[in-house]
């Protein structure tokens, strides 16, 4: 029994079906659910991965060999979202300049009060400098880390906490601020939770998501600039 | 879609190759969004191939995001060393910047006529 399993873990195809399976069942749940962002498809179906690689000893490298080929699609995905912008190109010609503003501001937010807080509760260094690229999506989170002296690895999966934070946050967000316009929606989410925020957006219309997809290129490009300068006037 | 496919693989292609060449800091994927945008805003419409390929992959783009996040268990020592310190600055600068930003766009967009936008 034992040796059947080693013979079957080794196999990279193994992972890549393990990952669709339990996704498509997360999806399935969290609509059984009613849809609470408490239960994200992303955030029970990592668990569940985590929990089952646990049980199994199996170690990350291994399940990687497999779930790289879903993984590698991140990157014809994040292409494609040209296709939305393009669709709403008019809306966003139209809004450029509060955009860009609004962009500046968020990205000058998000790497400052990360820092601000982490630094007052006493967090080590490192830490805090894994914590400053939070709000840009991975790929990019890990070159400005390495670039400011943070633990690249480590910056990726903040980045992918702050993207679970922000779909859980700003439902009730949006409600509060009566914030409306779903353009307005997926711009707010696309800056702070970048990807996994932008797969958030598209869930409330395709403006949400090309939006989302437009602040989420924004905000690296700003934050890959900013960050480090940042880092440096504080002083880190 | 085969073609286009095609066509996001090679944007992303080229993407990666003018990031290296210049030596921006950013992601070739990002660079590859851009390239196709130009290429969607010369052709002024978007091919079926290409539309079908682009749709189908956000459709799942969530699903994506898993292989990455299951990595987070690598981490899990660092993590539990300091995780409350994290949580707490992940999740109030998560919810100050979406504060942030929303109302700054709200504020700045307020006298436009949005009417026939969605």
């Amino acid at each position: 029994m034992t040796s059947f399993w080693v013979y079957f873990a080794a196999k990279p195809l193994w992972w890549i079906i393990v990952t669709i399976a339990t996704f498509i069942f997360t999806t399935w749940l969290n609509r059984r659910v009613g849809g609470t962002p408490l239960l994200h498809p992303v955030l029970v179906a990592l668990s569940l991965i985590i929990v089952l690689l646990q049980l199994t000893g199996t170690d990350y490298d291994t399940y990687f060999e497999g779930a790289q080929f879903i993984h590698f699609l991140l990157g014809p995905a994040t292409v494609a979202l040209a296709v939305p912008l393009y669709d709403h190109l008019e809306r966003i010609r139209k809004m450029l300049v509060p955009l860009l503003i609004a962009c500046a501001c968020g990205a000058v937010t998000a790497a400052l009060s990360v820092i601000a807080v982490a630094w007052a509760l006493g967090a080590s260094e490192s830490t805090l400098l894994s914590l400053a690229p939070k709000s840009v999506t991975s790929p990019i989170a890990i070159g400005i880390a390495e670039k400011i002296g943070g633990y690249p690895s480590l910056a990726a999966g903040f980045a992918l906490i702050t993207g679970a934070i922000g779909c859980l946050t700003a439902p009730m967000l949006f409600r509060w601020l009566k914030i409306e316009d779903d353009a307005h929606k997926g711009f707010a989410l696309g800056l702070s939770s970048h990807g996994f925020g932008t797969a958030f957006a598209f869930e409330f219309s395709t403006l949400a998501g090309a939006f989302s997809g437009l602040a989420m290129g924004l905000t690296g490009l700003v934050t890959a600039f900013l960050v480090p300068v940042l880092i440096r006037l504080l002083g880190l | 879609m085969l073609a286009g496919l095609l066509l996001l693989l090679v944007c992303q292609l080229l993407g990666e190759w003018i990031v290296l060449a210049l030596a921006l800091p950013v992601p070739g994927p990002v660079m590859g969004m851009v390239l196709l945008l130009i290429a969607l805003i010369v052709a002024k419409r978007v091919p079926e191939a290409v539309r079908m390929s682009a749709e189908g992959l956000l459709r799942h783009l969530a699903l994506l995001f898993v292989p990455a996040g299951v990595g987070l268990m690598v981490h899990a020592e660092l993590i539990a060393a300091e995780w409350l310190v994290i949580l707490l600055a992940l999740v109030v600068s998560t919810v100050v910047t979406i504060v942030v930003t929303a109302l700054v766009l709200k504020y700045l967009t307020r006298n436009m006529d949005m009417s026939g936008g969605k």
